[in-house]
């Protein structure tokens, strides 16, 4: 017995020392360590806000040729340390008059409306009609070139009757993508399941290919906000011997990376 | 004609082992080593690699009142992303339970659902905005940072078996203990339509929840 225990005592004993050990090794703390780089600030002075937000309150300014530590970003500020140990958070619009160690102009990222004519990834929500029945949709697209992009979506149609779900794959086409309110075009297929709801009776689900046909427009609103409406056309392929055609009509926001 | 070919020869020869001498007075030889010049390191500030905190998880507990069907424990998960220090953007997935209606409590045995349909699950994709951001301070040490902020979504409820579309509105307050940790208060109301007791009624669904969010 005794020595059982002592073996399983030796035993937590040597794994918390591995642990300790691995922990303490410069491989981890490498692996932890984070990117923070030091600026220099250019002009007469910067200031440090108590939180990420214009209303926080200034409680430092940080002079012109200190040398700053940048220790991480939220949204559009940045928290900074000084030479001094005071932390603050700066705007990016002062952010981008600081230079690097060598001197150099450093690229913040900045959204405006020329962002918004080179967008690449863009994800949004929305929601609308989809033949009388209520459509909420997600929506994740990602631009080859500023004219043409992937789209997919994932729709859940709520009905009175039925409900279901829909997925889609669309080539969209945007001829002038640097417009503040751009236009687009596109052809897309997919698969649409349709659950009946269960206070109908002698029901099952159904599920079929389908192809659709839209058009809408994407908004430039501000910073990054995009606002996008958008019309389809549907043809559901159905067993029976006629095709389904349906009117869909939906309108959200999205934001561009 | 011997002695001409001798002298070529001799020529020739000496020629021939002048050669190294001749190539090691090239001048491109006499030249020195190239000095070992140290490149001043790049010290480029590549912004993309500073940490972001824009992205909030959490989980959270609480209270939802069902129309009709009582107060119930709700449990969700939550993740926003912050596009700007004024909106975000928030999914919102939740579980509880229906309890029993107040005609199911006085008639004794009737069932209106079974047991599976009182599963209620919800989810909800919205905007947020930060009405009043600032500081909260304790003492006269301490201030942390929070702020309110009003949340409206869409999204869909399984309520008694059937997926209704709902929407929802509310508020809430974030209060900040770190940089990355966060507890949330939220009040939020989930309205959606069903015709489980005979006519098409509107239902609203409060709930109060309180959690813990991370930054990362």
């Amino acid at each position: 017995m005794t020595g059982r225990k002592g073996m399983t005592a030796t035993l937590i004993r040597t794994a918390l020392m591995l642990a300790a050990l691995l922990t303490s090794a410069p491989v981890f703390a490498e692996l932890f360590a984070k990117y923070q780089p030091e600026v220099v600030v250019s002009d007469p002075y910067i200031d440090l806000h108590t939180g990420p937000g214009r209303g926080y309150p200034i409680f430092y300014v940080a002079a012109q040729g200190d040398r700053i530590t940048i220790l991480k970003a939220q949204t559009d500020w940045y928290k900074v340390r000084t030479p001094r140990g005071k932390e603050g958070w700066v705007n990016v619009e002062q952010m981008t008059s600081t230079l690097d160690l060598d001197g150099q102009a450093i690229e913040f990222p900045t959204y405006g409306v020329s962002e918004f004519g080179k967008r690449r990834w863009t994800f949004g929500f929305g929601a609308g009609d989809f033949d009388g029945a209520r459509i909420l949709s997600t929506d994740l697209s990602f631009a080859f070139t500023p004219n043409i992009s992937a789209d997919f979506v994932v729709s859940q149609v709520l009905g009175d009757y039925s409900d279901g779900y829909m997925g889609t794959v669309s080539i969209v086409m945007t001829p002038w993508p640097e417009w503040r309110v751009s236009p687009f075009f596109e052809i897309g297929t997919g698969i649409l399941q349709v659950n009946p709801q269960t206070t109908i009776v002698q029901s099952h689900d159904e599920t079929n290919e389908i192809a659709h046909a839209g058009i809408g427009a994407d908004i430039y609103l501000s910073k990054r906000f995009v606002f996008r409406a958008q019309y389809k056309r549907h043809t559901v392929f159905t067993t029976r011997d006629e095709n389904e055609e349906i009117d869909e009509w939906t309108a959200g926001f999205s934001f561009f990376l | 004609m011997d002695s001409r070919f001798q002298f070529l020869l001799v020529g020739t020869l000496a020629a021939l082992l002048q050669a190294p001498d001749v190539h090691a007075a090239d001048p491109k030889d006499l030249e020195l080593e190239p000095l070992v010049v140290r490149e001043p390191e790049r010290r480029d500030v590549k912004v993309d690699e500073i940490d972001t905190e824009d992205f909030e998880i959490g989980a959270y507990s609480g209270v939802l009142d069902v129309d009709n069907f009582g107060s119930n424990a709700v449990y969700g998960l939550r993740g926003a992303y912050h596009i700007t220090e004024d909106f975000f953007i928030e999914g919102v997935y939740g579980r509880s339970k229906l309890g029993e209606t107040s005609f199911e409590k006085l008639s004794g045995n009737v069932q209106l659902l079974s047991n599976d349909d009182r599963n209620f699950s919800y989810y909800n994709l919205g905007f947020a905005y930060n009405i009043l951001p600032g500081e909260s301070f304790i003492g006269r040490k301490y201030a942390f940072r929070g702020g309110l902020y009003v949340l409206a979504g869409a999204g869909s409820s399984d309520f008694a078996g059937d997926q209704r579309f709902t929407i929802s509105g509310g508020f809430g307050y974030r209060l900040a203990a770190t940089d990355w940790l966060a507890l949330r208060v939220d009040v939020r109301d989930y309205v959606f339509q069903s015709d489980l007791l005979g006519s098409n009624e509107t239902y609203n669904n409060i709930e109060l929840t309180g959690g813990l969010t991370i930054f990362f």
